[in-house]
């Protein structure tokens, strides 16, 4: 009882201090405009890659059509706004359930396919969902897209708005984060997890492998569809061509290079490559070359992505600093095992003979 | 009554009779083993046993003595569900969930058998947790019992292979079985690894009253600890009987060593 205190008010406290921190840096302009959008979207970027993580880190289904989710989120949310006139949180919610939906259906083809038949069929999906987009113009303006998604709100002080804005991602950011680390440190985590490991042993041990892809395949969904509703609201323009298979791609490589299974991996590198994709505009044309190069260097260097499936916990942290455990000579040696460890493991791994 | 009961199994895959007309009966707390050269069927059986494949005939009657609901046919269940009724396997080449640790790969056999939903998980509420720490006393006491509890934080993979073998068959204990298949047990160990592992075998059968069915190619173990044997070749069921009997059968003895040709040789 006294660990779940401690770690519902570190969680809270944690949230609150980063919240308030990157808050007041916006208010100041430390961070400036276009820093501060730029964070917001990133915070959009993580909750997307986050869903992805779900169904390809934790569920082991490679899914190509992130972006269709996406996609239909946004606009389900911006119709609701528009045309239905539904508050915008409830759009936003209402955006979710309506992928969800979607992700339940997709999850049937992905209890026949595996691997690399159900990547292609997931995106074969997203392009189905851009193109009823492109074609369904009465609802969604077709080609020319949806113009007109209210934003957050709209004081006319920029950096009002601009922090209205963050509150509202980084809340939602919460809720995702929550979602899946609660779902996942759970025995339906786990049974989650089971399937990515070995499916036919998983099912030998009593789990209902298609019950949870279905179930996995519908939260994931949920939450790109969340994550869709903010994009619609952040832009105020919706086009189909902003749901193109090169933005599903890149949720996989965000998902990657984090590390599979790593939600901890996931933000990091969903942030990271929001912010890349800007700093690269200085080699214009030349940008996604070096894009790529740099993929394909840390592939093979860093094939388990930045953290491997490791997490960083905000409650073990709180816990080891409240102990004591953060003394210099600590961190030392702590960091000089690191050093010894990584250097181990540059000898052969068990992808080796055996 | 048996606990499990085999009746005229048969399979085809295309043109392929892989099993024909296979019967067994186990009786309460038999250990029995199930033999064969390769490619007579025997893993073919006790896939069609759990669920992975649907026999073409015959019918298999499960009856766990422990629960009220009586005698039924599994022949048509999904491999999960008759894992739920009390039937647990491991497999030949060891399928442990190697990048989890020890006590999660024990903890996910124990799943189906969680009260909590996922509602509740992500809410974190009392019961959650109060489910959770049972769970996970429970996966303790069941590593203690095979002397591995003090692994249970490393992963899976990192085991040796003998302890691999120990971890699968722990794991399959945790579905709280009435009947245990092993599929070779006792591949790629060692003749002391194989001796432990007879031991083994018969501890848990005693301890947690299982009936217990075998595939093995060891014939020290195989003689050695069941009571009945059932020898298979080509799918037909050529022998069963005590290991006695079955090692002076002449179609056993064929069906290894080819035909005597010369009897003096």
């Amino acid at each position: 009882m006294k660990n779940r205190i401690f770690n519902s008010i570190t969680i809270l406290g944690a949230s609150i201090i980063m919240y308030a921190i990157l808050a007041v840096l916006m208010y100041t302009e430390i961070l400036d405009e276009y820093n501060g959008q730029l964070l917001t979207l990133a915070g959009i970027y993580v909750i997307i890659s986050l869903s992805l993580n779900l169904m390809t880190g934790f569920t082991g289904q490679l899914v190509l059509g992130q972006a269709g989710f996406m996609c239909i989120g946004a606009y389900s949310s911006a119709i609701a706004i528009m045309t239905f006139h539904v508050p915008l949180f409830f759009a936003i919610i209402i955006g979710g359930v309506i992928t969800a939906l979607f992700g339940f259906l997709i999850g049937f083809p992905a209890l026949r396919l595996r691997g690399d038949y159900l990547a292609i069929t997931t995106l074969g999906f997203g392009e189905i969902v851009r193109v009823v987009m492109v074609n369904l113009k009465s609802l969604t303006g077709g080609a020319a897209g949806l113009k007109g998604v209210p934003s957050f709100s709209n004081t006319g002080n920029f950096i009002t708005d601009d922090i209205i804005k963050f509150t509202w991602v980084f809340g939602f950011v919460v809720i995702s984060l929550l979602i899946i680390t609660n779902l996942m440190r759970s025995s339906h985590g786990r049974a989650i997890i089971s399937i990515r490991e070995d499916e036919i042993a998983a099912n030998s041990m009593g789990v209902d492998t298609a019950y949870y892809k279905i179930f996995s395949f519908t939260i994931a969904a949920f939450i790109a569809g969340l994550g869709g509703g903010l994009y619609a609201a952040y832009f105020g323009y919706l086009n189909p061509v902003m749901f193109g298979f090169m933005n599903s791609a890149n949720f996989v490589v965000i998902v990657v290079l984090g590390g599979l299974g790593s939600v901890t991996g996931t933000i990091i590198a969903a942030i990271g490559f929001t912010y890349a994709q800007e700093w690269m505009r200085v080699f214009q044309d030349f940008r996604m070359v070096i894009f790529g190069l740099a993929l394909i260097l840390v592939m093979l260097f860093w094939q388990k992505g930045i953290m491997g499936s490791k997490e960083f916990s905000i409650v073990g942290f709180a816990r080891d600093l409240l102990a004591g455990r953060y003394s210099i000579k600590r961190i030392i040696s702590k960091i000089s095992k690191l050093i010894k460890k990584w250097k181990e493991k540059k000898q052969p791994d068990d992808r080796g003979v055996k | 009554m048996a606990v499990l009961d085999i009746q005229n199994l048969g399979i085809v895959f295309g043109g392929l009779k892989a099993v024909t007309n296979f019967n067994l009966t186990l009786e309460e707390g038999e250990l029995v083993g199930l033999i064969g050269p390769n490619g007579a069927g025997k893993t073919t059986v006790f896939n069609i046993l759990t669920g992975v494949y649907a026999p073409t005939s015959g019918d298999i009657i499960f009856n766990n003595t422990d629960s009220k609901k009586g005698p039924r046919s599994i022949i048509k269940l999904k491999p999960h569900k008759i894992t739920q009724l009390g039937l647990a396997r491991t497999f030949q080449n060891i399928r442990l969930f190697k990048d989890l640790t020890v006590l999660d790969n024990i903890r996910i056999a124990f799943h189906f058998n969680v009260k909590y939903t996922a509602l509740q998980a992500i809410l974190r509420t009392t019961f959650f947790f109060k489910e959770e720490e049972e769970i996970t006393e429970k996966a303790r006491e069941l590593l203690k019992i095979f002397n591995i509890q003090h692994k249970e934080n490393e992963l899976a993979k990192n085991l040796p292979y003998g302890e691999q073998r120990k971890l699968e068959i722990t794991r399959a204990l945790a579905t709280n079985p009435k009947i245990l298949l092993l599929d070779e047990p006792a591949a790629g160990m060692n003749p002391q690894e194989t001796q432990d592992l007879m031991h083994l075998i018969k501890f848990i059968r005693d301890k947690f009253k299982l009936t217990i069915l075998l595939i093995e190619h060891d014939m020290s173990l195989v003689m050695g600890i069941c009571e009945k044997i059932a020898v298979l070749d080509y799918g037909h069921t050529i022998a069963i009987g005590t290991p006695a009997e079955i090692s002076k059968d002449p179609k056993v003895i064929k069906a290894y060593l080819g035909e005597e040709v010369e009897a003096d040789a």
